[in-house]
């Protein structure tokens, strides 16, 4: 199964569709709920980053016979430091994201925590793609 | 415990419009910072916050909370009971803390699940 989505990065309101859509679809492929919980979770987060940080992107989300793979690309500004960005409670969220529950710096260490392989490639100025992948 | 028995003990009001299922309850969790919340919180938990914006309704479902408690009377941002509804997620409020909730928790469950 292969589905692709468009993240808005201007309405928060609909953050999380993408995750919420692609975690049904995994129910109904009688996936098992640890994989599916792990994909969810890992997913919401490179979600969020992808609009808070990316200013929107697209994602693709992926199940093949032996794994969940699911990858978020965007054009932002990509990130400056990864091994800060990936130290829990490091965070560049603006106060008004902060205020909304996010910037908590927990979004990358979540990730990887979730998933079985995260791998990130970013360039300053260009943006960034987030893959994640969970072992079934 | 059901959310309809921890709704009747706690006399918590339910915001969405059915306790959808009725689910059973596993644990209790309380925090509002999302990210954190995502990945501590277990699958089943009551989850007891007072962020109330549209996007605790992905939370709670992706994260696979029982229900969502709004603590000291936090009202809903616009939309957020709708699309609690919209994906089945329940919505309780209770005028006490989140503090006050947890004990409440503690009590109702005999102390087994923490």
């Amino acid at each position: 199964m292969l589905k692709h989505y468009n993240i808005d990065g201007q309405d928060f309101s609909i953050a999380g569709e993408a995750s919420s859509d692609f975690k049904r679809r995994l129910k109904k492929l009688g996936i098992s709920p640890d994989v599916i919980r792990r994909v969810a979770i890992a997913m919401y987060e490179a979600e969020i980053n992808t609009i808070i940080h990316g200013g929107g992107g697209e994602c693709d989300a992926e199940v093949s016979n032996d794994k969940i793979t699911v990858t978020f690309t965007d054009h932002g500004p990509g990130i400056k430091d990864i091994d800060l960005a990936m130290q829990e409670g490091y965070s560049t969220a603006t106060e008004q994201i902060r205020e909304l529950g996010f910037g908590a710096g927990m979004g990358l260490p979540n990730i990887k925590n979730y998933t079985d392989d995260m791998e990130i490639e970013t360039e300053v100025g260009k943006g960034t793609v987030v893959r994640l992948i969970v072992k079934l | 415990m059901k959310v309809s028995e921890y709704i009747k003990l706690g006399g918590y009001e339910l915001l969405t419009k059915s306790d959808y299922g009725d689910r059973e309850i596993d644990g209790c969790y309380t925090g509002d910072l999302l990210s954190w919340v995502m990945g501590r919180a277990e699958e089943d938990n009551v989850w007891i916050t007072v962020m109330s914006n549209i996007n605790i309704v992905a939370v709670a479902s992706l994260s696979g909370a029982a229900c969502i408690v709004l603590a000291e009377g936090v009202s809903p941002d616009e939309g957020v009971i709708k699309k609690a509804d919209a994906q089945d997620i329940i919505v309780l409020r209770s005028d006490k803390t989140a503090y006050e909730l947890c004990a409440d928790y503690f009590k109702f469950t005999n102390n087994d699940k923490l």
